[in-house]
């Protein structure tokens, strides 16, 4: 089977030679080489302008037809503003694209090679070359105007009240640590405190942390602001929420943070998407290894801040879910830790080996 | 000043001769030297040329390779198990490490192999002392150390590929840590090794290369061959060699510290890491430090493989539009202007890596200002097509395909170098179509368009027109086809370097553009094999080539039909005038060379240019019995 498609690939390859050769020989009989060129002038000039129709027509026709396609929604408050700086900069930039474009393959067909016709000696012409200096640079000075304002709003300081959650990469999974409602503070970590089940490395004597719980889905409230804190354990990994337009890197040694405030819940998605399945995803967007591309982590954005406050009393302080570590907790501190955590008192005094959750 | 000018060329002149004839004594059953260890830059060129297409197939096919996957998911790639080994799973998939190992060599090889060494390389070699006059590099020795480092480069990067634990895979960026923890990922160790070894090697290659370019085009140009009136593809070499002397040693200052903290435990990069069950000693490094170091020469580099191609296109447009070519002084100016902001944009790579913001805003500044000098030559292309007389030859067509990805590719630049447009964009398929379009697949067609033009010099036959004219079609078409809907496939958020999407709701949609993706870049490497054909069969058979085929004004078509070392049997041409006098009003013909000098076409001279003519007897006494 094999010999035989290599047999038919030589064929194939042996009869385009032959070809190839013929009209070569036929070529250099006629003695016509020199009108080689102006012979396949003609065509070249006419295809370039069907590939100038074609070309534009399939790309306005996809564009326009699949829009919704390639669009994602937009869930937050900074995403409509980036999306609208997105889209003045396709209409300038498309707009520009097609009339360059336009004259590209027109100058070329139109003016292809004729005898009979001698080129214009045409070098230079100041106005001209002042006006596509200075008309891009305007142009470019009010996008430049426009994306600054906003990246300034992005990258500034986040509100007080802002909600705080710290996202922790590693290969190739995400956790989330959420400040507990005691006192809504993140407890300080470090990593070199990081073992098999304290995978966020916390320092236990950091009374912060005590009411610390972990979630694997990143719960947001809609209609407040956001603030992530984040880092990596091991090396480069990215934040990336494709419906709320962000993107940020999580760099070991280093915390990098990003603000947003959700402006659509998980049941507003499924109902605007009709899919009643529907739900917000985050992904990995720094190349981070074997798995980079499994970095699944999923979002549920509540519909209101009250909704997520009930969801945060619901859930089990990670102290609690491992209570192995009160052991780190300084003496003084034990007892705090065990009312913050939720402990029950009386397991103070002999801390017994229970499963511990990863 | 002048006549100690003239004292020294005539006496390089000199020696040339005396040096020509004693190669020419020795020229039979030397093959080492005249072939191998050869110090002619012509020779150097077609070794950096063939090199360069030796690469540019293994780039090709890796990335068939890894299109297989993403086009056709589901498909069993058992048959390629002879050629890949344990790398196919027992599934008949594509392994997931592999995978980021194929992406990452496909960026090195087409990058660094491709596009640095074989378009610079070449052609800065064959054409600087053709086109301004020389006799040869200011060191033939150094020039051929150049390739032979290079050489040297590839035989290591070569071999990385058939490690048991595969080539580097962290991305051809190779961000620390994943570079430099062998834990993290398998091509972390020796590949990775191999990988800043051969990058060391190519650096020193590039650095020795652009010393001689720097050094020739300053020193070396014939008589009468200023400044203002080189030909642009010299100016073009000349700026993009400037570039690597200034950006390359940046890129080798963090390979070595990558290697230091790699094997003898230092910590530029690395801090608080926890890996494979235990916490590394490593404080205090920062990965941004690598990130700023690597984009420094990195966003340079988009230029070093740019420049170059631009440079050939201006000189064929010019060509074939028979027109001169419109702003040279502008296209000067935009390319000085270019090559000057290439080294204060490089952090509009890193807007989202957790540096700090402000920097980002400068950086957006400093980047959507570098459209201006870009557009500008875009619009100085068009306008020379304008009113032409244009000879579609192959250069041509690759020339006329070229300005269009510059544009194409381009524009999505002003999404991009926006930091807050590329919050959403960065790092997804948008990015992957922006640079393939406009540095890849345009520095590509530069390259194609400079072998299908200068082909009768290097070999003094014609490559087949038909033959190539299929070739650009294809070629084109397939480009688009491949990297346009790669747009609508980033505007969705599809990441890079992604193995697969299926486990992602989000990333569901596009399995029919992806695989149309996958099928023309197939269609597109295929299409190189007529290339290759032509290449190789017009070496043996092509028709002889006139000793100026194109009718073309620059100094290297005033060589013989094959010139041999020295380039010119006789004297060096002087030069008169500028490399663009196309259909000048009144001239016999539609050309000027530039050795032509003024007293000779007082039909078509401009009224400044007959007050040159007093000017002429002087410069010319020394050399004019050869006019």
């Amino acid at each position: 089977m094999t010999f035989l498609i290599v047999a038919a690939v030589v064929l194939v390859i042996a009869i385009l030679y032959l070809i190839f050769r013929i009209g070569n020989l036929v070529g250099v009989v006629k003695g016509k080489e020199g009108d080689a060129v102006s012979a396949m002038n003609n065509t070249n000039a006419w295809l370039f302008m069907l590939f100038l129709v074609a070309g534009l027509s399939v790309f306005f026709w996809y564009s326009f037809t699949y829009f919704a396609d390639y669009t994602l929604p937009v869930a937050s408050e900074h995403g409509v503003v980036t999306d609208g700086l997105f889209w003045t900069t396709m209409w300038i930039t498309v707009g520009s694209f097609t009339i360059i474009f336009i004259g590209l393959f027109w100058f070329t067909f139109k003016y292809r090679y004729d005898k009979n016709r001698k080129a214009s000696f045409f070098a230079d012409n100041h106005y001209l070359e002042l006006t596509w200096t200075i008309v891009p640079a305007i142009v470019l000075t009010l996008l430049i105007f426009k994306g600054l304002t906003a990246w300034t709003d992005i990258t500034g300081p986040a509100k007080d009240d802002a909600v705080v959650i710290e996202l922790v990469a590693q290969q190739f999974a995400w956790t989330s640590r959420y400040p507990g409602v005691k006192d809504g503070q993140l407890g300080k970590n470090n990593y070199q405190m990081i073992d098999a089940s304290n995978e966020f490395g916390i320092d236990l004597s950091d009374k912060h942390s005590f009411d610390d719980f972990k979630s694997l889905e990143l719960h947001l409230p809609k209609g407040r602001e956001v603030l992530l804190k984040i880092r990596a354990k091991d090396v480069l990994h990215s934040v990336f929420l494709p419906h709320f337009r962000v993107k940020m890197d999580a760099v070991p040694g280093i915390h990098t943070t990003f603000k947003f405030t959700p402006t659509k819940s998980t049941n507003d998605m499924r109902a605007e998407t009709g899919n009643s399945n529907f739900n917000f995803e985050m992904a990995c967007t720094e190349i981070c290894g074997k798995g980079h591309f499994s970095m699944k982590f999923p979002v549920y954005v509540h519909d209101s801040y009250e909704d997520y406050v009930a969801w945060m009393t619901q859930q089990e302080t990670w102290l609690k879910q491992n209570p192995d570590y009160l052991k780190r907790v300084p003496a003084e501190l034990r007892e705090v830790a065990m009312i913050k955590a939720g402990l029950p008192l009386e397991s103070v005094a002999a801390p017994q080996v229970t499963q511990t959750s990863n | 000043m002048a006549t100690i000018d003239i004292d020294i060329k005539s006496a390089q002149q000199h020696d040339s001769h005396e040096h020509d004839s004693h190669e020419h004594e020795h020229h039979e059953g030397n093959f080492w030297t005249n072939y191998i260890f050869s110090q002619d830059h012509k020779v150097i060129a077609k070794q950096f040329l063939i090199t360069g297409m030796f690469w540019a197939l293994i780039g090709g096919v890796l990335s068939v390779i890894f299109r297989l996957q993403l086009g056709f998911p589901e498909a069993n790639l058992e048959w390629l198990r002879p050629v890949l080994g344990g790398w196919i799973t027992p599934e008949g998939k594509i392994d997931a490490e592999f995978y980021l190992a194929l992406v990452t060599m496909h960026g090195t090889i087409m990058v660094f192999f491709v596009l640095t060494a074989g378009l610079s390389g070449t052609f800065s070699n064959f054409l600087i002392p053709l086109q301004i006059g020389a006799r040869d590099m200011a060191s033939g020795f150094m020039n051929m150390l150049s390739y032979w480092f290079f050489f040297l480069s590839s035989v290591v990067m070569l071999s990385s590929l058939f490690l048991s634990t595969g080539p580097a895979g962290g991305g051809w960026t190779v961000y620390p840590p994943l570079s430099a923890l062998p834990q993290a990922i398998q091509g972390s160790g020796l590949g990775m090794t191999l990988w800043l070894v051969s990058m060391a090697l190519f650096i020193v290659s590039t650095l020795l290369g652009g010393i001689n370019y720097i050094t020739t085009i300053i020193n070396m140009r014939t008589q009468g061959m200023s400044f203002t009136k080189m030909p642009l593809t010299v100016w073009a070499f000349f700026f993009t060699a400037i570039i690597g002397l200034l950006s390359f040693p940046v890129l080798f200052g963090a390979a070595l510290l990558l290697i230091f903290d790699r094997s003898f435990g230092t910590s530029f990069f690395l801090s608080d890491i926890y890996i494979g069950g235990e916490a590394l000693p490593n404080v205090g490094g920062s990965p941004i430090l690598f990130q700023h170091l690597f984009w420094f020469l990195g966003h340079p580099e988009v230029y070093i493989v740019l420049l170059p191609a631009l440079g050939i296109t201006s000189e064929i447009i010019a060509t074939n539009s028979r027109k001169p070519i419109f702003g040279y002084k502008a296209m000067v100016g935009s390319m000085l202007f270019i090559a000057i902001l290439s080294f204060v944009v490089w952090a509009h790579h890193m807007f989202v890596t957790g540096m700090n913001p402000f920097l980002g805003s400068i950086f957006t500044l400093l980047t959507l200002i570098i459209a201006v000098p870009s557009a500008v030559k875009i619009f100085n292309y068009v306008t020379t097509l304008w009113r032409g007389n244009i000879k579609f030859t192959a250069a041509m067509l690759f020339s006329i395909g070229l300005v269009s990805f510059f544009l194409t590719g381009g524009i999505t630049g002003i999404f991009l170098g926006n930091s807050a447009v590329d919050i959403q964009l960065h790092d997804t398929y948008f990015v992957v179509a922006h640079f393939h379009l406009v540095m890849g697949s345009a520095s590509f067609f530069g390259m194609m368009a400079g072998v299908y033009h200068w082909f009768p010099k290097m070999f003094g036959r014609m490559m087949d027109e038909r033959l190539g004219t299929i070739h650009f079609w294809l070629t084109f078409v397939g480009v688009y086809l491949v990297f346009f809907p790669m747009h609508y496939i980033g505007i969705a958020g599809f990441p890079r370097r992604y193995y697969s999407w299926t486990s992602f709701e989000t990333f569901s949609g596009f399995a029919d553009l992806n695989m149309l993706v996958s099928v023309a870049a197939i269609l597109t490497l295929s299409a190189q094999f007529l290339f290759l054909f032509n290449f190789i069969y017009s070496i043996f058979r092509g028709r002889l080539a006139p000793a100026n085929p194109w009718n073309s004004n620059t100094l290297e078509w005033t060589t013989p039909r094959l010139p041999q070392h020295g380039n010119w049997p006789g004297a060096i041409p002087t030069v008169y005038r500028w490399p663009y006098d196309y259909s000048k009003p009144g001239a016999k013909e539609d050309f000027i060379p530039q050795h032509i000098p003024y007293s000779e076409t007082p039909e078509s001279n401009l009224p400044h240019e007959n007050e040159q003519i007093k000017l002429e007897g002087v410069v010319v006494k020394p050399s004019s019995g050869h006019h």
